[in-house]
């Protein structure tokens, strides 16, 4: 019976499975953004400094985590680079260092524009009042950097959550995985749980992405007020 | 014989190649209000802003109460704590509420116990009329109240000068008396020592001990202030008088 294909949740630990492929995905996802947003605003910070050289390194840091397609990029971090340098790290470790240096390099570029748009008054009078570089940095820049850098953040993170399903290419058992292994072990029973597995996976991305594009629109319509 | 605060030597400006003060001299007293004059463009501002680091110069002097400044950036952050400055645009941070604002310094910088200068600051608050927005934010206020609010925040720093940028340039006119009165109060009732950046000039001539007229960055006159309104030695300066109708 075709409709019963719902079934296939509930056939052995399918759904328990599946939460845990999700899981992976999830924490994959937040460790890299925590990282990622961390090492994001050193460079950022970094980038603002008139030092030509450095701004010119991580400019091209940038560049590089840009232009490389992020299957590329898992890629090289799950086969090159632990044969290269005999690192042996598990897959998800390699994966959200992978993602943790994608973050930091669009996150340094989202900071510098947002470090680089507070007004220069805001600076001087920071300045004048007899603050420190890192004084005015922390309690002045930064801050209302925030603000500015917040809707582009919260797709940024959208956009790495997205990309979590790329993990089954280097054989991390993500949601996306786990659902095909479902399908393929169901295909003789519920022929049709395709449809019922990508739905729900698709359903799973949506409940966690929408809320957040939702915020980064608001605060975007918010701040062009 | 008053001290001398401030004493400026031949102080030459460029930007790029192109020179924005020529040869600038003069000396300011303890307790003297300066005031700067002269044409849109003359150099009025980048003075001022030279004279606490946030421009810096290619040759001449400073000497702040007799000692030559060092023009490292650890040397003005150091003398900026004593040398306040208001400017034209309202400057206060939108992330910080208007007591924040006036704490920030003292506390961070100075180093000065929170509660203390948080006395001074409701102190000074009610001084000029606002001590109902002590936990208000910046953007709750009005373009006056701002940068009375910022007079404050200079003054919690205990500067030994302060430098004021046309502060009253960008408001409206119903807001300019009382920003005015308060600069004016600081000199007659704290004989605080200013320079004064205006083009107010009834008000420049109340509080003028002292004008340097300045044009194309040259100082063409440094005059005692009534004199200057009533007998300009130049052509240039009576000129500039009467275009501002006076
Ligand atoms: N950062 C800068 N780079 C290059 N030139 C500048 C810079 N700042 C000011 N200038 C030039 O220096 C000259 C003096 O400018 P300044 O702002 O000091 O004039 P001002 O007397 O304050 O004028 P206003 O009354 O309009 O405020 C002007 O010709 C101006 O264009
Ligand atoms: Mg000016």
């Amino acid at each position: 019976m075709a409709h019963s294909a719902i079934n296939v949740f509930f056939a052995g630990n399918n759904f328990s499975r599946i939460l845990q492929g999700l899981w992976t995905s999830v924490w994959i996802a937040g460790a890299s953004l925590i990282i990622g947003l961390i090492l994001g605003t050193l460079l950022g910070i970094l980038r603002t400094l008139p030092n030509k050289i450095i701004r010119f390194i991580l400019r091209l840091y940038l560049e590089f985590f840009r232009i490389v397609p992020t299957i590329v990029l898992l890629f090289l971090f799950y086969y090159i680079l632990p044969r290269t340098f005999h690192i042996n790290w598990p897959a998800s470790w390699m994966a959200v260092l992978a993602f943790s240096l994608w973050v930091a390099a669009e996150f340094g570029d989202i900071v510098r524009g947002a470090l680089e748009s507070v007004p220069l008054v805001q600076k001087e009078s920071g300045l004048a009042l007899g603050l420190s570089r890192v004084q005015l940095l922390r309690y002045v820049l930064l801050p209302q950097a925030v603000q500015l850098e917040l809707p582009a953040t919260i797709n940024l993170a959208t956009r790495v959550i997205k990309t979590t399903s790329l993990l089954m290419m280097i054989s991390i058992m993500d949601v996306v995985a786990i659902g095909q292994q479902i399908i393929e072990a169901n295909n003789q029973k519920y022929p049709t749980a395709v449809f019922w597995i990508y739905g729900l996976i698709f359903f799973l991305y949506f409940i966690i992405d929408y809320p957040l594009s939702k915020w980064s629109k608001q605060l975007a319509a918010k701040q062009n007020r | 014989m008053t001290k001398e605060v401030l004493r400026v030597e031949h102080l030459n400006k460029f930007y790029g190649d192109w020179q924005a003060l020529h040869d600038i001299s003069f000396t300011l007293h303890q307790g003297e209000v300066l005031t700067l004059l002269g044409p849109s463009g003359s150099g009025k501002s980048t003075l001022i802003r030279c004279l606490n680091g946030l421009e810096d110069f290619k040759s001449g002097a400073i000497y702040f109460k007799g000692q030559k400044v060092e023009t490292n950036s650890k040397n003005w952050q150091e003398l900026r704590q004593k040398i306040g400055m208001v400017f034209q645009s309202y400057d206060l941070f939108p992330n910080f509420t208007v007591l924040e604002n006036i704490l920030l310094a003292p506390v961070k910088v100075q180093k000065r116990p929170e509660e203390e200068v948080k006395t001074e600051a409701l102190r000074l608050l009610k001084r000029v009329g606002l001590e109902k927005y002590v936990n208000s934010y910046p953007r709750e206020l009005s373009g006056g109240q701002k940068q009375r609010i910022a007079i404050v925040r200079a003054l919690a720093m205990h500067p030994e000068i302060m430098l004021f940028d046309e502060v009253t340039a960008s408001l409206d006119p119903e807001m300019v008396r009382g920003v005015l009165q308060i600069v004016t109060d600081l000199s007659q009732v704290d004989h605080m020592t200013m320079i004064i950046v205006t083009h107010e000039m009834n008000f420049a001539r109340q509080i003028a001990d002292q004008v340097l007229f300045l044009e194309n960055g040259k100082i063409l006159e440094n005059t005692p202030g009534e004199e200057f309104f009533k007998h300009p030695k130049t052509n240039r300066a009576r000129g500039f008088l009467t275009s501002m109708d006076f």
